[in-house]
């Protein structure tokens, strides 16, 4: 599976998917393989205000748990509150359904710093 | 469920103490009452009141102490099976320690008696803390803390009091990224932000990123060494002064003392404050077995910050407890912390001496090297040894689908506990033998571990499928961690 070119990577694996002034950030299929089956997704109060490269939230498998990064700073203005109930749509879908906060970013030019699908690609390679 | 009269296999299932017995049957027999009997009813309001009795079980006294006993004889541990758990050393516990514990000198004392009655503990506390002193290479330990992760804690309220005493806030602690998750969790219970610092391919400390984040904020430094990874990061002395530069300090994390015992001293290689597991150095109980003790031992700077009271010796010889100290972060425990695991410590110290602690670190060593050589061409190493105690390696027969997974529950057939798993790197196995190990079971363990390796390529499903030989074979994981059933109902 390719991974979508419509986005923005961190090397900690959340993707970035910008819509105006609104970022969309998920994990990639690589890191939700890693994981393997994911049993829980904490995720930040709407309105919390998030740094550039801080935690947002953390993610627990049967395996593991790790921290959820932004790459952007902003105030989250939606989450995913359906990853309660269906924490597998991040491993059945986590470019689309498995989506976790939207980000109202206050300076979208943090985002050029990220890196791109290809760049993503070539160190995680599916 | 049907009765389970005692046959004592595997493959039956032990009902609950709920599903076992016979109404009206009981397990202990009351004496008379001597009391008048009162009528629950007028002494309680209406609404306190149960309308029926609680369901509890009805066994008779043997088939109860039968249930417990076949339970008991389920349970896994080092006394019966070999258990090389990486990143927790699983270490033998010499007997003798629990009969230094059980003498009646020791534990039948009260912490309020005075201490002209209990000289000898106190004397056995403050050999205790001599003997952490000459181990970690640092001038004086404190034995309060109840636990590894405890220490740490002290440790870093130590830390902090030192700042703030020179007149500073310092708000951050870094942590390399193969360091033990408590260290984080620290720094967030000690209200400090963990900020990672990242490790080169080889497993130790990246100097030019730790370089990039150590400034005039940075409280400390929290480092596991030899880390998780097994491997000793030999720039240590460069780390301390980097971070002594800026004014911060250097606290280590002291879970694997078991590699270093003897051959070096973290206080000769800058380490201002650092903490023991006495149960995975010292051979005292692991969680379950009893209480924990987690001492931890400090430079000079740090001294005047140490939990009271302290066990000072007096120039007749006698020993008295030590309350002034001005600056003293406080208690962190009751009294003189866990007094029972602290004499099963000093026994052990006792029984090996300066020779056999030193032969301890250099048999788990030679055993996890041992290992890791024999096993060397079947499985892949992503760390590049020689290693400390501990070393990982990771399984790799993609094309069988096999995982670390797989060869871990495999092992159980074998009788072998399996090995850390899929941490601190992906999909890989943690693996400890520790000093006790004899030959022919290390031989015993690499062999098996081949054997799988040949059966991952050959007959996968029978690894894939494994365990074969235990009352339950794979556990619906995912299941019992999404939607946890953790009440039990009749019926």
């Amino acid at each position: 599976m390719s991974i979508p070119q419509d986005r923005k990577y961190l090397p900690s694996h959340e993707w970035h998917l910008v819509e105006g002034s609104i970022v969309t950030i998920g994990i990639t299929k690589v890191a939700a393989d890693q994981l393997s089956d994911i049993t829980y997704v904490e995720l930040p109060k709407v309105g919390t205000m998030l740094q550039a490269g801080s935690a947002f939230g953390e993610i627990e498998s049967v395996k593991a748990t790790s921290e959820l990064f932004s790459g952007v700073s902003g105030k989250v203005v939606t989450i995913n509150t359906e990853l309660n109930n269906h924490p597998e749509w991040v491993n059945q879908q986590p470019f689309s359904q498995g989506w976790m906060i939207k980000v109202e970013a206050t300076s979208p030019a943090e985002l050029e710093k990220l890196w791109n699908a290809a760049q993503y690609a070539q160190v995680y390679p599916t | 469920m049907t009765q389970n009269h005692g046959v004592a296999d595997v493959d039956v299932t032990i009902p609950l103490l709920f599903e076992e017995g016979s109404p009206g049957s009981c397990a202990v027999s009351l004496s008379k009452s001597d009391v008048p009997q009162q009528d629950v009813r007028k002494m309680l309001p209406a609404e306190l009141v149960a309308d029926d009795s609680p369901p509890l079980p009805e066994i008779a006294e043997m088939d109860l102490v039968r249930h417990f006993t076949r339970l008991a004889h389920r349970a896994f541990s080092v006394d019966a099976n070999f258990y090389p758990l990486g990143s927790c050393t699983m270490k033998y516990n010499p007997r003798i320690n629990e009969r230094a514990a059980a003498l009646p000198g020791f534990a039948n004392l009260h912490p309020y008696q005075p201490v002209d009655q209990i000289q000898g503990l106190l004397e056995l506390l403050y050999a205790v803390r001599e003997f952490l002193q000459e181990i970690s290479g640092l001038p004086e330990v404190c034995l309060q803390p109840a636990a590894g992760a405890h220490g740490e804690m002290t440790g870093l309220m130590l830390v902090n009091a030192y700042h703030r005493d020179r007149g500073e806030q310092r708000l951050n602690v870094l942590v390399p990224d193969s360091a033990h998750g408590t260290n984080p969790a620290t720094c967030t219970v000690c209200s400090r932000t963990a900020i990672t610092v990242k490790s080169r391919p080889d497993g130790k400390v990246d100097l030019d990123d730790l370089r990039k984040k150590v400034d005039r904020h940075t409280a400390a430094l929290m480092i596991t060494n030899p880390n998780t990874v097994g491997v000793f990061d030999e720039q240590i002395g460069d780390l301390a002064e980097i971070l002594h530069e800026q004014g911060a300090l250097l606290y280590m994390d002291g879970a694997n003392m078991n590699a270093m015992l003897g051959i070096m001293r973290p206080g000769d290689f800058g380490v201002d404050v650092m903490h023991f597991n006495t149960h995975k150095t010292f051979s005292t109980p692991h969680g379950g077995g009893g209480p924990g003790s987690g001492p931890v031992a400090v430079a000079e700077k740090l001294r005047p910050f140490l939990p009271i009271p302290q066990v000072i010796k007096k120039t007749d010889a006698t020993f008295e407890l030590d309350h002034n100290r001005p600056k003293s972060i406080g208690k962190v425990r009751a009294f003189f912390g866990q007094v029972g695991v602290l004499v099963r410590c000093y026994t052990y110290i006792r029984s090996l001496g300066t020779e056999g602690l030193r032969n301890v670190s250099d048999k788990a060593v030679l055993s996890a090297n041992y290992l890791a050589k024999r096993l060397e061409k079947a499985y892949h190493f992503p760390i590049p040894g020689p290693y400390a105690h501990e070393f990982i390696l990771v399984p790799k027969f993609e094309e069988t689908g096999v995982t670390e997974i797989d060869v871990a529950k495999r092992l159980i057939d074998h009788g072998i506990h399996p090995p850390t798993m899929s941490w601190p790197v992906h999909h890989c196995l943690m693996i400890e033998p520790t000093e006790t190990e004899s030959l022919r079971t290390l031989d015993y363990f690499a062999d098996t571990m081949l054997k799988i390796a040949r059966e991952a390529r050959e007959t996968p499903e029978v690894v894939k499928n494994a365990p074969h030989h235990t009352p339950i074979s794979r556990a619906d994981e995912v299941g019992a961690a999404r939607k946890p059933n953790v009440r039990w109902l009749p019926g």
